[in-house]
């Protein structure tokens, strides 16, 4: 019966988040456009399917994965403190860094957005982006963002110069990369941080940014989804070379005379 | 009716896989790093059938609603041609979808938080709130004008990193003038703004935007748009804060 309230709440939730944008789409549907949309009965089914999986989803995640992941990250980012009288060192914390690496990699590959858009790469570029292989380069780029973003926490040193450092090192690529991968690689960042990855990754920053002396919640606390909204820029344009270099390994030798 | 449900088979089918990691993380690091029992073991399971079954509904009405919509909403302004129209439809459902995100009125909030505290406003919490809006509102704003660049880009096709990275310069240099405490929640924004529902819309609506445009090619021009939308909230926070 508390599981039925629970959904009905959630479901209640998503509908009230998503009623802009019905909101928007229905007054441009009749104000503007005025033409009858091909497939209607499809796409609101459709629809409706996609606010009752979301409500599911979310109504899962907090029963199965959220007071879990969250206690876990306050036990783990804890578990040394009580002993450590001398001054924190980083090494003190590489469990946490394996921790976050872990549950990066694998919250990244549970994000429905990423989900979304892997599967449009692949029927936009005809197959030659492979959906998994897309996800799981996003998902090994947030990997790394979350674990040197728990580094940082640890060691206190300002995030801006991780961020502007990444930056510089994702416009040097920017010059390598070929230019159809990089719409999807700048979009990768944004899309990857979402339902899923947030409250966990919250959760493990929170835990360290309070349990370590000299350390704010409310300032060092953030940083972790900058992390992870950078890296997998970084990691899809990686991708895409390593996947060009091989493509071209394969289809030995070009055409001569063309 | 047995063809959808034999879809929705395959898609649990998926889901399993996909959620596969975060169960297999979890339970190594309960059983062998912390030595502890799972708690509620039973509430897990049946929340763990939840988020299987809500992930394989998403993802069927994904590509039988979300993406054909996103697609004909695309067509439909290509028809139409009217300039104003589209550019009036990119700024509402960037303004739309953002204002009303649970994540942006957390973070909101905490920003004010944070402000009062550094003693840049008062503390107080009417002060506070008026702050949380007024940022929420910008917040919003400045994703609706990302998408309407995006839109604007993608119909004259123009190269995506030159925008991208003079907003990463613009971030930097605003950095530069930005109190510590402000630049962190800043730079996390940009990650959260853009939920579950616009991303599928915003890459249907991109990519259908430039293939029913001639002289657009579908990979080149039709991605991008969250990039924007995630690029503009940082850029607009660190603004306001400067302003404010």
């Amino acid at each position: 019966m508390q599981f039925l309230v629970d959904l009905a709440v959630s479901f209640g939730a998503t509908l009230r988040d998503v009623a802009p944008i019905i909101l928007v789409l229905v007054v441009f549907q009749v104000l503007v456009l005025r033409q009858k949309l091909p497939r209607l009965k499809q796409i609101v089914s459709g629809f409706v399917l996609v606010l009752i999986g979301l409500s599911l989803f979310l109504v899962g995640l907090n029963e199965a994965l959220f007071p879990i992941g969250e206690t876990m990250a306050a036990q783990l980012t804890a578990s040394n403190i009580a002993t450590t009288v001398h001054e924190v060192v980083w090494t003190d914390y590489l469990v946490v860094y394996a921790f976050a690496a872990a549950i990066g990699f694998a919250t990244t590959i549970a994000e429905p957005p990423l989900m979304a858009v892997a599967l449009k790469a692949e029927s936009a570029s005809g197959g030659a982006i492979s959906a998994w292989g897309l996800r799981l380069a996003v998902a090994v780029g947030v990997a790394i963002g979350v674990s040197l973003g728990c580094f940082r926490i640890v060691t206190g040193t300002p995030l801006q110069w991780y961020i502007i450092v990444c930056y510089v090192i994702v416009m040097v690529q920017t010059v390598f990369a070929s230019r159809s991968i990089m719409p999807l690689a700048y979009d990768s960042g944004g899309v990857t941080t979402s339902t899923v990855t947030v409250p966990v990754v919250a959760a493990l920053g929170l835990g360290l940014a309070s349990n370590i002396p000299g350390r704010s919640p409310l300032i060092d606390g953030f940083g972790l989804i900058a992390f992870a909204s950078v890296f997998p820029i970084m990691s899809v344009l990686t991708y895409s070379l390593i996947n060009s270099k091989l493509t071209k390994r394969k289809n030995t030798p070009p055409q001569v005379g063309q | 009716m047995t063809a959808i449900l034999r879809a929705i088979v395959g898609r649990v089918v998926d889901a399993l896989r996909d959620l596969t990691p975060i169960v297999l993380v979890i339970a190594f690091f309960q059983i062998v790093v912390l030595q502890q029992p799972f708690p509620n073991l039973g509430d897990t399971l049946v929340g763990l059938v939840c988020v299987l079954l809500g992930l394989a509904l998403f993802i069927h009405g994904l590509e039988s609603g979300l993406f054909p919509l996103g697609e004909a909403i695309a067509q439909a302004f290509t028809r139409k041609s009217s300039l104003v129209a589209l550019l009036s439809f990119a700024f509402c459902l960037g303004f739309g979808t953002t204002v009303a995100e649970p994540a942006l009125i957390a973070i909101a909030a905490k920003a004010a938080e944070v402000v009062a505290l550094a003693g840049h406003i008062e503390n107080d919490v009417s002060v506070r709130d008026a702050y949380a809006l007024n940022l929420r509102l910008v917040v919003a704003a400045s994703v609706g004008t990302a998408v309407v660049i995006g839109v604007i880009r993608i119909l004259k096709g123009w190269p995506i990193h030159v925008m991208i990275i003079s907003g990463y310069l613009i971030v930097t240099a605003l950095t530069f003038f930005s109190p510590p405490e402000i630049i962190g929640i800043a730079y996390d924004s940009g990650g959260v703004t853009t939920s579950t529902i616009t991303v599928p819309l915003l890459t249907a609506l991109g990519v259908g935007l430039a293939t029913s445009i001639k002289g657009r090619n579908p990979m080149l021009d039709g991605f991008g748009l969250i990039a924007f939308a995630c690029l503009a909230p940082i850029i607009f926070i660190l603004a306001y804060n400067m302003v404010a």
